[in-house]
């Protein structure tokens, strides 16, 4: 089932009446989200993205625009007749239930043509249950279990009534890190086995990155960019975008645009055409410098953190806009940690420049690196 | 552990408490453990230098007497029939209020009213509404000018002599069991609504997404989650009828019951009220630890069956 949203709106009235402001959560959203794909919302706190997914599952109304699932008009059909199934980011398991009782519960709601047998559903309920892999629990408390078990629960309880769309809220906020990482796999692979079109909210880019098939990064209600989570990556529309996707984040420093000459401070670390002059932000993904003896760019050198795998080359720079210049290398690569500054060479396709003003991409064809 | 050298204060600041407490609980306590195995205890007789001995006497006596078991039955019946129809009562205004947002918060306060007015207050304004007030002179109790039987007769029925003289047990039942179920509702109302907003809204969301009817999320959801709050103003709805007494007071006067029946709808506290008057401290003591001991059954009776639906 495809969902297709239109100019979604969502404005909240304001509560001072006084102030009369008014407040834009989700301004002009339009998206086709393909059938059977795994869609992350994401993005900081209050960037509407909760929103979009209530306004999908119809808890909430959109101010303006439309929702389709597949080709039907949804927009106006409430919640219950819109077969979705929804996890709550407290997962919001009845807690006098037992996890069968719980999980039956969406099915006993059932009337008229959709009536089960009582065999019938129990079948669903244990076929759901072990998809996630809970149905050794059916027959504890939800205050029984661990957060991840929890997490399963609510996950088989929207898959149990088969809906057309599932919608998560923060599904893996509410579990450790070690948990988040084995959550995650299995949420992509109930959805792979199940095929239903998947849309999920977070904050955390990573965990979106990691399991999304389509990533939609938001900020203020407008969205910013879509698509492929290594498209996005590799390839940000904006210094937002830049910053928001990548760990450790991307270092960004102040510079401009001279006769194709791209400056920090005084030293010239590349040239490229393409771009007027202008004062620009630079983005640098960690990975896209590395240190050489006659590298272009030479900071301060803090530290450097050995990781195993890799060693992260931690200095600083007076341009700067992040509090450290970082760079990701192989941990096989040494450096001297006892020096005053190092110098990196800067990898043209790590490498973003941004409109000081508009804080846009600017694109640039690369006419000398070092 | 508070330093030894220190404790003294902590006595001195407890002390008030500690001297309230010993005179008017526990010295009262023992007393009326004493009294009650007193034979034939009474005041002025020990003032006036009588003895009394050892023995149970008074309990046999309080059981002997016919009127000890009608202030039973009343109080059995106005408890069994007021705590369940208050409690559903409560419960359905308290989810009625809990659902609408205007107007809420002066509704609130309506149904808290009866709470914080007097019940003998409210006691004289149900006898004046159930009333007759005056006969016409040859028209018998058709002609009344209480509230109720004006609205019942407006409907084209026949008046029913509610609580005045000639009135039967069952009307006057009736009444008693308007009264304590409207006088019990505002705090069941206060506590299950305050239950109610404590409840996660995400489980009414949840409920929602899952095509929940209304009365299923009532029964399976609400209910459930509202227990612990429901089993508390059950026991304590006991326990308050089981020491029903104002409540006739304020409708009937101090002849407990219809003026050719005085008595008739007397409780077991008035039974207790009743011997004191009359001396007989024993016997009063012996009735209010049958008392005592009714409600600590009822009570574990009820803990018992509500532990097993209390959910969590």
């Amino acid at each position: 089932m495809k969902v297709v949203l239109q100019n979604l709106t969502k404005i909240f009235p304001s509560r001072d009446k006084k102030a009369n402001k008014e407040v834009v959560a989700v301004n002009d959203f339009t998206f086709e989200i393909p059938d059977g794909q795994l869609v992350g919302l994401l993005g900081p706190s209050g960037c509407g993205k909760s929103t979009t997914l209530y306004m999908i599952s119809g808890l909430q109304k959109p101010t303006s625009g439309k929702i389709f699932f597949g080709d039907d008009d949804v927009t106006e059909l409430s919640t219950e007749n819109r077969g979705i199934g929804l996890v709550f980011q407290n997962y919001a398991l009845y807690p006098h239930m037992t996890v069968k009782q719980n999980i039956l519960f969406p099915l006993q709601n059932l009337k008229g043509k959709d009536k089960l047998s009582k065999q019938e559903m129990l079948d669903r309920a244990f076929e759901a249950a072990k998809l996630v892999q809970i149905d050794e629990l059916m027959d504890r408390k939800p205050s029984e279990l661990s957060g991840g078990q929890q997490q399963r629960v609510a996950i088989a309880r929207a898959l149990v009534k088969m809906p057309r769309v599932l919608l998560l809220d923060e599904p893996l906020s509410n579990l450790d890190a070690r948990l988040r990482l084995q959550t995650r796999e299995e949420i992509r692979r109930i959805q792979k086995e199940t095929g239903i079109t998947t849309v999920f909210v977070t904050h955390d880019q990573e965990e979106a990155m990691s399991i999304s098939d389509i990533i939609v990064v938001m900020k203020l209600g407008v969205v910013q960019q879509i698509g492929k989570p290594q498209a996005v990556y590799d390839d940000p529309q904006n210094l937002f975008v830049a910053k928001f996707l990548g760990t450790p984040p991307i270092n960004v420093l102040e510079g401009k645009v001279s006769d194709g000459k791209v400056y920090i401070g005084e030293q010239v670390v590349m040239e490229v055409d393409g771009v007027e002059d202008q004062d620009v932000y630079i983005g640098i993904r960690p990975e896209g410098i590395e240190p050489h003896p006659q590298g272009v760019l030479e900071c301060r050198l803090n530290n450097v953190e050995i990781m195993g795998r890799d060693a992260s080359v931690v200095s600083t720079h007076d341009a700067a806009l992040t509090p450290v210049v970082r760079a990701i290398i192989s941990s096989d690569i040494t450096v001297d940690t006892t020096a005053e500054t190092v110098r990196f060479n800067i990898k043209p396709h790590k490498f973003f420049l941004f409109s000081k003003e508009t804080e846009q991409r600017l694109y640039y064809e690369v006419k000398k690196h070092g | 552990m508070v330093d030894n050298k220190q404790q003294w204060k902590a006595w001195l600041y407890l002390s008030p408490a500690i001297v309230l407490l010993l005179v008017f609980t526990v010295w009262p306590i023992f007393n009326t453990l004493r009294m009650a195995f007193m034979e034939g205890y009474g005041n002025m007789a020990a003032i006036g230098g009588a003895t009394f001995e050892f023995g149970v006497d008074n309990f046999l006596k309080v059981i002997e007497y016919k009127k000890f078991l009608q202030c039973l039955q009343n109080t059995a019946i106005l408890c069994v029939a007021t705590v369940p129809i208050s409690t559903i009562l409560a419960l359905l205004i308290a989810v009625a209020l809990n659902s609408i947002k205007p107007l809420q918060k002066t509704l609130q306060t309506i149904f808290f009213l009866p709470y914080v007015t007097n019940s003998i207050a409210i006691g004289m304004v149900f006898a004046a509404m159930f009333n007759i007030v005056g006969l016409k002179q040859g028209a018998g109790v058709a002609d009344t000018w209480g509230i109720i039987n004006n609205v019942i007769q407006f409907f084209g029925g026949e008046p029913i002599n509610w609580i005045n003289a000639g009135s039967s047990y069952v009307a006057n039942m009736v009444v008693m069991i308007i009264y304590i179920v409207w006088n019990a509702l505002p705090f069941k109302i206060l506590i299950l609504l305050g239950g109610l907003q404590s409840i996660n809204k995400q489980y009414y969301d949840a409920a929602k997404v899952d095509g929940t009817r209304r009365g299923r999320v009532l029964t399976k959801i609400t209910i459930p989650l509202l227990s612990p709050m429901l089993a508390y103003v059950i026991i304590t709805g006991f326990i308050g009828g089981f020491k029903e007494y104002s409540s006739i007071i304020g409708i009937f006067g101090e002849i407990m019951g219809p003026a050719d029946d005085a008595g008739r709808l007397n409780t077991m506290v008035g039974f207790v009220y009743d011997a004191l008057e009359r001396d007989r401290q024993g016997r009063a003591s012996a009735a209010a630890l049958i008392l005592f001991a009714i409600i600590l059954v009822v009570t574990l009776i009820n803990n018992k069956v509500i532990k097993k639906r209390v959910h969590y």
